[in-house]
């Protein structure tokens, strides 16, 4: 030992040599040496996590404005100004919504007209149209419609760009701006919670576009995922796991899927387009299609976490029911799959809240379509959210940043609330052996 | 219709169980039969049910192709028409048929949009039909068997194997899917612009081909600016995911208290949960301009979709996944190496550096080389954050454009499966797929590899 310690230090191994300076100093760097591989590593993980509470933080800033709308009252009273009662489509809504606007700027020249109008919602007549066809009642006198202003006066409102700016390099004139200024004298200008954001469906307008049809249609979507997805996925599992031979058919079916889990989601779209769109010539756009495709990226991360969940079944429960008479099929469905159903369900709803977030393959099989009214079924063109996100984030009107930071918090949400959902089955049901 | 009749399928299956249900209640009401009534009822669903519901799903696939087929084949002058004409013709019938009218339809079209409708009523009918059979007939083969010996729990779980080794053979079918579609419109892309034209050719020009008149046989489908592209970008997103990674795996497996490790490893967790269309929009909201400013700063001309945007934040998305990977390779190495370096007296750091990464090299390499593969084929947010333009640069402040951002622009919109410009993106989607496999068998088998040695 002596001998080792002799030829290794070059010389003799006392007190005073590890006390020396020299080693003194080496014994310092080698600890800071430590003490810096330390604070990279921390480093690492608060620039990680810094950078997102700066995305979360980004979004909620940007996204905030997007939750109220800059709305105006206008009270209008139709007694007398419909001809036809019962053909309210046929009226003539732009001549009273704007007669109506006038009315809110008694003194108006006739040549600033066109001007003052812009600051309103394009869409003002048939949102008059559509609230009065709701309550037939408003057409025997006055009543008081909430319409949006402007997404450029909506900005103004919420002092997203400065007044102080020259003219030429605002979207709003003086002029326009004046007239905001002297409605919000008046009264008339409330900054409401915009309900419209989830109830409206897609539209040119920012002050008008909202998440109805994207909510549908990857409501639909998933709905078709889960359907396709869960029984099958399951079921594989199962057969590999208990029924299939050990052969190499079934190495290469395990092989497979591994691999599947890992093709990139847009090679699952190019599938899409060209089988279920060109090959079989289902309909574009359809949240069937969307659905499928999906359901084909989420069905290995199912049939991993469901053998997964089916190993862990203890073999004492599956042998205990062979030992009273139970069949193979019967004990594992009757006896070792609800067992880990729990494990099962939450590896599904992780997959799942993947799949909803999945933009790639969707926008292949052209669930990006512009859609003004949401999807009444499986087969009728939709956007799903994170498509909708994709095309508003691509728009080029101011508005739409906000309102594509407010639809990444929708998402979010959504996407939340799947995990938290996991996260409650694993606490409440999942035993440990 | 078609799905009434699904619905109906599914509906009459369900009734047909519970009748048999009660009727063999009532038949084995003495004596003991072999097997309970709820699989003879059971049988009776899957005899009334499947053998229809086959059917129909067959029907759905292929009805609509050999209606409008046949539809194309009998109308008058089709023959003159090129097959570009007769995709045309085939869905302004189509338009017409469905009651959507842009302009007066030629006396042909509306013959053949009348042909189709009457087609259509013929075929549903047909399924109705046969689907209505195929159920009755199944359900009377259930009915005849119900007997005490008849052994209906083996009928059953005989049906339920058969659909479990059909569920297991969709993955393998997915496979096969996409490799057939990807290799057909490949093919019918490489008869169009020559393979090594594609394949080595340095300018990537796709929009020349849209003009039918100017056939692109000039070089302007050469891949490298692109895969040239997709190379840089993964590359920066590396460079940022790959240390930050390795490190804070280290901090989290070896530093870190218990309490600090349950907090933090969620949170880094989340921004592996984040879609990856929400990174892509913040790369364009905050991450390309912070970048083209800090360009200017540095006296370089930044383009506004640098690369550098988009491979940092790529860079940040892989994080998550590469430092947990590599926790659980430094997590794996054996206690004994470990202590064995603390008894020579290493310190932490010198243990960690010198023994544990060398020994979990294995594990982390097969890690990285998997982000490599997701780094590559990771769409979105190169799609909103990198350029379109193909250039072949190393400077990070300049717009490169990426394999999957070509595959999106090409193909959104609507689609022909006849020009070049369409089928070059299946082209690359078969670049992209035979790489990020090759990446990942690789990655697969070196991590395997690592396992068997300890």
């Amino acid at each position: 030992m002596a001998a080792i310690a002799e030829s290794a230090a070059g010389n003799p191994v006392d007190a005073a040599f590890w006390q020396s300076n020299e080693m003194k100093t080496r014994r310092k760097a080698r600890y800071q040496a430590d003490k810096r591989l330390q604070l990279y590593g921390l480093g690492a993980i608060f620039f990680a996590l810094g950078f997102l509470a700066v995305l979360i933080g980004t979004l909620f800033y940007t996204g905030s404005a997007a939750f109220t709308q800059t709305m105006v009252r206008v009270e209008i009273d139709l007694n007398g100004k419909i001809k036809e009662p019962e053909n309210l489509m046929e009226e003539n809504w732009r001549r009273i919504s704007q007669d109506a606007f006038k009315g809110l700027m008694p003194d108006l020249k006739r040549s600033d007209e066109k001007s003052f109008f812009s600051i309103f919602t394009n869409n003002g007549q048939y949102i008059i149209r559509d609230a009065v066809m709701k309550e037939p009642s408003r057409i025997a006198g006055k009543s008081t419609f909430v319409i949006p202003m402007a997404d450029t006066i909506d900005q103004l409102a919420k002092g997203l760009f400065d007044r102080n700016l020259p003219e030429s390099q605002r979207r709003v004139s003086d002029a326009q701006i004046g007239y905001y200024d002297a409605l919000l004298e008046k009264g008339v200008i409330s900054r409401d919670l915009n309900w419209g954001l989830i109830f409206n469906s897609d539209s040119r307008f920012p002050e008008l576009a909202g998440l109805a049809g994207a909510i549908s249609g990857s409501f639909w979507a998933i709905v078709v995922c889960i359907v396709l997805s869960l029984p099958l996925g399951i079921a594989a599992a199962i057969y590999l796991e208990e029924f299939a031979p050990k052969n190499r058919w079934t190495d290469l079916i395990e092989i497979n899927i591994n691999n599947l889990a890992a093709v990139p989601s847009v090679v699952f779209g190019l599938l899409g387009l060209a089988v279920f769109l060109g090959w079989f010539g289902m309909p574009r756009s359809v949240p069937l299609v969307g659905g499928m495709v999906l359901s084909l990226m989420t069905l290995p991360t199912i049939i991993i976490v469901t053998r997964a969940a089916l190993k862990q079944v203890p073999s004492s429960i599956y042998e205990g029911a062979i030992g009273i008479g139970a069949s193979k099929h019967e004990a594992i469905f009757h006896h070792m799959l609800p067992l880990a159903m729990p494990s099962i369900m939450t590896g599904a709803i992780i997959g799942l809240a993947q799949a909803l977030g999945e933009t790639a393959p969707l926008l292949l099989v052209g669930m990006n379509a512009f859609i003004t009214s949401p999807p009444a079924g499986l087969l009728e063109p939709a956007t799903a959210l994170p498509t909708q996100i994709y095309i508003w984030a691509d728009s080029p009107e101011r508005g739409f940043v906000s309102r594509t930071s407010a639809a990444i918090l929708v998402l979010l949400a959504f996407l939340v609330a799947m995990n938290a959902m996991a996260v409650f089955l694993r606490k409440r049901f999942e035993r440990r052996w | 219709m078609s799905g009434f009749v699904l619905l109906a399928i599914i509906a009459f299956a369900l009734i047909a169980g519970m009748f048999i249900l009660g009727y063999s209640r009532n038949a084995f009401a003495e004596g003991i039969p072999h097997s309970r009534p709820i699989y003879h009822a059971v049988n009776a669903a899957i005899w009334t049910g499947i053998p229809a519901l086959v059917f129909y799903i067959l029907w759905v696939l292929f009805n609509e192709q050999i209606v409008s087929a046949y539809v194309l084949s009998t109308a008058t002058g089709i023959d003159a028409l090129a097959a570009t004409d007769r995709t045309l013709f085939l869905s302004e019938v189509r338009q017409v048929a469905s009651g959507i009218i842009f302009k007066e339809p030629t006396p042909e079209i509306l013959a053949a949009a009348e042909r189709l409708q009457s087609l259509r009523g013929i075929s549903n009918a047909v399924l109705a039909v046969v689907a209505a059979c195929l159920s009755v007939l199944g359900l009377f083969f259930a009915y005849r068997s119900i007997a005490p010996r008849f052994r209906a729990r083996h009928s059953v779980e005989r049906s339920v194997t058969w659909f479990m080794m059909f569920a297991s053979l969709v993955a393998i079918i997915t496979t096969l899917g996409i490799i057939a579609s990807l290799v057909y419109e490949a093919g019918a892309f490489f008869a169009k612009v020559p393979f090594y034209e594609f394949l080595f050719g340095t300018r990537w020009e796709p929009q020349i081909a849209m003009r039918a008149d100017q056939v692109a046989g000039q070089g302007a489908f050469g891949m490298l600016p692109v895969l040239f592209g997709t190379i840089v970008i993964s590359l920066l997103a590396m460079a940022l995911a790959v240390p930050v990674g390795i490190f804070s795996a280290i901090y989290l497996t070896e530093y870190a208290n218990p309490g600090f490790r349950s907090v933090v490893k969620p949170l880094l967790e989340i921004l592996a949960g984040i879609p990856t269309v929400v990174y892509g929009f913040f790369a364009v909201l905050t991450v390309a301009p912070l970048v083209r400013m800090l360009g200017i700063q540095m006296g370089i001309d930044a383009a506004p979709n640098s690369a550098l945007a988009a491979g940092l934040v790529m860079g940040i998305m892989l994080i998550p996944f590469i430092s947990s990977i590599s926790d659980d390779a430094l997590a794996a190495v054996p206690r004994a190496m470990r202590e064995g370096s603390y008894a020579l007296g290493a310190t932490k750091g010198e243990t960690i550096t010198k023994v544990l990464l060398l020994a979990a090299l294995p594990g982390i390499v097969g890690g990285v080389l998997l982000a490599l593969s997701r780094a590559i084929g990771e769409t979105m947010i190169v799609v909103m954050a990198a350029g379109l333009i193909a250039t072949m640069t190393l400077n990070p402040f300049d717009s490169v454009t990426t394999v999957t951002v070509q595959i999106v622009t090409l193909l959104i919109g609507d689609s022909e499966f006849d020009n070049p410009k369409t089928l070059a993106a299946f082209a690359l989607g078969l670049v992209l797929f035979l790489v990020t496999l090759g990446l990942n068998l690789i990655a697969l088998h070196t991590v395997r590899k690592y396992r068997e040695k300890y």
